[in-house]
């Protein structure tokens, strides 16, 4: 599918942010996503084509980043965390039952249904929370086996969810990709400021200096 | 000991990331503004100041290499690619205050002669993007950002780009960062040149981690006599030190540096109820592991080096007596295999292979000669590769064997993990 002439403009836009052109490579591949829901061969030839890039180098650095998508993924993608410290506080446990739960076994598969999409990911630092899974790169915190399972049941249903520390709901991914490319979505102001385990020392100290 | 919300002070108020709910007024950076850029390098120097992402280098310094007068621009990156296993703390710092990252920001640049900056945020963190984009947004209708910033007519302009990232842990090694936000494959560089030299576009350049900058606002604001209040000597200042793992109540507790691990458990209720200390790391996965017998070491950049490992990130990850090493020690190492960026062979070709010695160890199937194949892969990646990661995957190997190898040897004595892996999750009990 041809990308769209509205989406060449904004990629010129976003090379019109930097001193050098190339530097927006990285966000133009987000944008890429947030229109074809993963690296296409077309939007590499986009990327190519406006920097002046052959298609080879753009795919060398599309291949490099983890968040970048060979394959369509969900509509929702869950990141469980299996880093040691959370894998050791579930998220191990987290991962295997969701994947028997969706019935995917590679890593970024996707279910029958086509809504969610499944990977284990690394450490994305909310360790004071675990163990933690990411929906479209939203925080879901505290998770367990039973609270994953219901997470990606209502998603799948068309239930709109919550994430701990984020926006009100979870925007789909094709949605975050285009904020991550650098087109604001104007949501900043849902959500808390901090969760309770950010606030613990805060907490504890505003208790000791109302006690002196 | 007493803690000292600094950083942290604002996170409880109403709407923090708002330039309303900051205080408004940028009063540090009009400050440093009324100032000659030198004497702001200077400050920053004077207050002792160290690099808050893990090298603990001096921030004045780093801004101190900038030559000046060069005709070359000069570019200010904030290296929020917070990824280090275990630590935690820019990007909830990012999420509740991100004003006082760009006030930092406004400063830095401002001393070492910058007109434009760059935030390198990860790209899995949509809400703290959110948060930035919003706020860099505010700072330019507000005049603090743009042309003649802050409005005082020196004609001093300032452009800031919230860039995301990718996913590639080693885009938070600095010369790794730079190819990546020139649009490449985050490689590091070979050093020297040194990116105060030869940095972003080949122009001189200062990257610091998110922390650090946060820091520069309260030192300009309070003076450097208040910030050397805390802390020691050579380790200065305040700093956030981020508990997770089997610990009563995980979090961010902001203290001076120096602080101890016991000092820290006590405030935070302790290791988990009816378990006791078996491991820990200072900073992150990358720094050789502790035990209970470094309750006492005070945390800062000198004595962590002392007691055998390093200060690092402050990500005190917890582990009690349920936990496997062995187990733990596999999954970093498949991390590091996982995001060794194939540059150089020591790295790309020595985590691969330890992860293959490590998961028969783990299962049971390992003898002795795998420990010592393991520490002399290690041997032959520390010092030897491109970059620090290369450095980070040995630590937990070798600091592992050095206080728990008889776990090693368990394993294959009883042919598979003693360890039951329910009984170390957060939910192991009421599931």
């Amino acid at each position: 599918m041809a990308i769209p002439d509205t989406t060449r403009d904004e990629a010129r836009q976003l090379i019109a942010r930097y001193p050098k052109a190339r530097s927006a490579l990285l966000p133009m591949l987000h944008l890429v996503q947030s229109v074809e829901g993963y690296v296409t061969p077309e939007g590499i030839g986009m990327c190519a084509d406006l920097l002046g890039l052959t298609k080879a180098e753009v795919g060398a650095v599309a291949t490099f980043y983890t968040m970048y998508k060979r394959r369509p993924v969900g509509d929702y993608h869950v990141g469980v965390c299996t880093n040691t410290l959370c894998a050791v506080m579930g998220g191990d446990l987290i991962y295997s039952e969701l994947q028997e739960h969706l019935g995917i076994t590679a890593q970024n598969g996707v279910s029958d249904d086509g809504i969610v999409s499944l990977e284990h990911i690394e450490c994305n630092a909310a360790c004071d929370y675990a163990p933690v899974l990411m929906v479209n790169w939203e925080f879901f915190d505290n998770q367990t086996p039973q609270s994953a399972k219901q997470l990606v049941d209502d998603l799948r249903a068309g239930k709109a969810v919550r994430p701990t520390r984020g926006a009100d709901d979870v925007v789909t991914w094709k949605e975050a990709e285009r904020v991550l490319a650098g087109f604001y979505d104007g949501r900043a102001d849902e959500g808390l400021a901090a969760g309770p385990a950010t606030l613990e020392g805060l907490r504890l100290a505003d208790s000791k200096g109302a006690g002196s | 000991m007493e803690l000292t919300p600094v950083l942290s002070a604002n996170w409880g108020d109403d709407r923090p990331w708002t330039l309303d709910g900051y205080g408004g007024d940028y009063n540090a950076a009009r400050k440093a503004l009324a100032m000659d850029p030198d004497a702001v390098i200077q400050l920053v120097k004077d207050s002792g100041l160290r690099g808050r992402g893990g090298a603990g280098f001096p921030t004045g310094n780093k801004w101190g290499f900038i030559p000046q007068g060069d005709g070359k621009p000069h570019y200010l990156v904030v290296n929020a690619d917070e990824s280090e296993p275990g630590t935690c703390k820019d990007i909830p710092l990012m999420l509740a205050n991100p004003h006082v990252l760009i006030e930092g920001v406004v400063i830095a640049s401002y001393a070492i002669r910058a007109n434009h900056a760059f935030i390198y945020v990860r790209g899995e963190v949509l809400h703290v993007v959110r948060r930035l984009q919003a706020a860099v947004q505010e700072a330019y209708n507000a005049g603090i950002l743009g042309k003649d910033v802050l409005g005082t007519g020196k004609g001093y302009s300032l452009d800031v780009v919230v860039h995301a990232g990718a996913g590639a842990y080693i885009c938070g090694e600095e010369t790794a960062l730079l190819d990546s936000l020139e649009g490449y494959r985050g490689q590091p560089r070979l050093r020297p040149p040194f990116p105060a030299v030869e940095g972003l576009y080949a122009s001189p350049t200062v990257i610091n981690n998110v922390e650090s900058i946060a820091s520069v606002p309260a030192i300009v604001d309070k003076g450097v006599d208040w910030f050397r209040g805390f802390g020691s000597e050579k380790s200065p200042g305040f700093t956030l030190y981020s508990l997770s793992g089997h610990v009563t109540r995980p979090g961010q507790y902001e203290a001076p540096l120096g602080v101890t691990l016991r000092e820290l458990l006590e405030l935070a209720g302790g290791v988990r109820e009816g378990h006791e200390l078996k491991f820990w790391t200072p900073g992150g996965s990358s720094t050789p592991i502790l035990t209970a017998e470094h309750l006492d070491v005070p945390l800062d950049y000198e004595n962590v080096g002392a007691a055998g490992s390093m200060l690092g990130t402050k990500a005190l990850q917890i582990f009690d007596d349920t936990t496997c090493v062995v187990r733990a020690v596999l999954r970093w190492t498949e991390f590091y295999a996982h995001e060794s960026c194939g540059k150089c062979t020591p790295c790309r070709e020595g985590t691969y292979w330890m992860v293959q010695i490590l998961e028969r160890l783990e299962k049971g199937e390992g003898d002795a000669q795998d420990i010592d194949t393991l520490l002399d892969a290690c041997d032959n990646i520390l010092g030897r590769a491109f970059c620090a990661l290369g450095d980070g995957a040995t630590s937990p190997i070798t600091s592992s064997v050095q206080y728990f190898k008889d776990e090693y040897v368990a394993h294959w004595e009883q042919r598979g993990c003693p360890f039951d892996m329910t009984a170390a999750t957060l939910f192991a009990s009421g599931r």
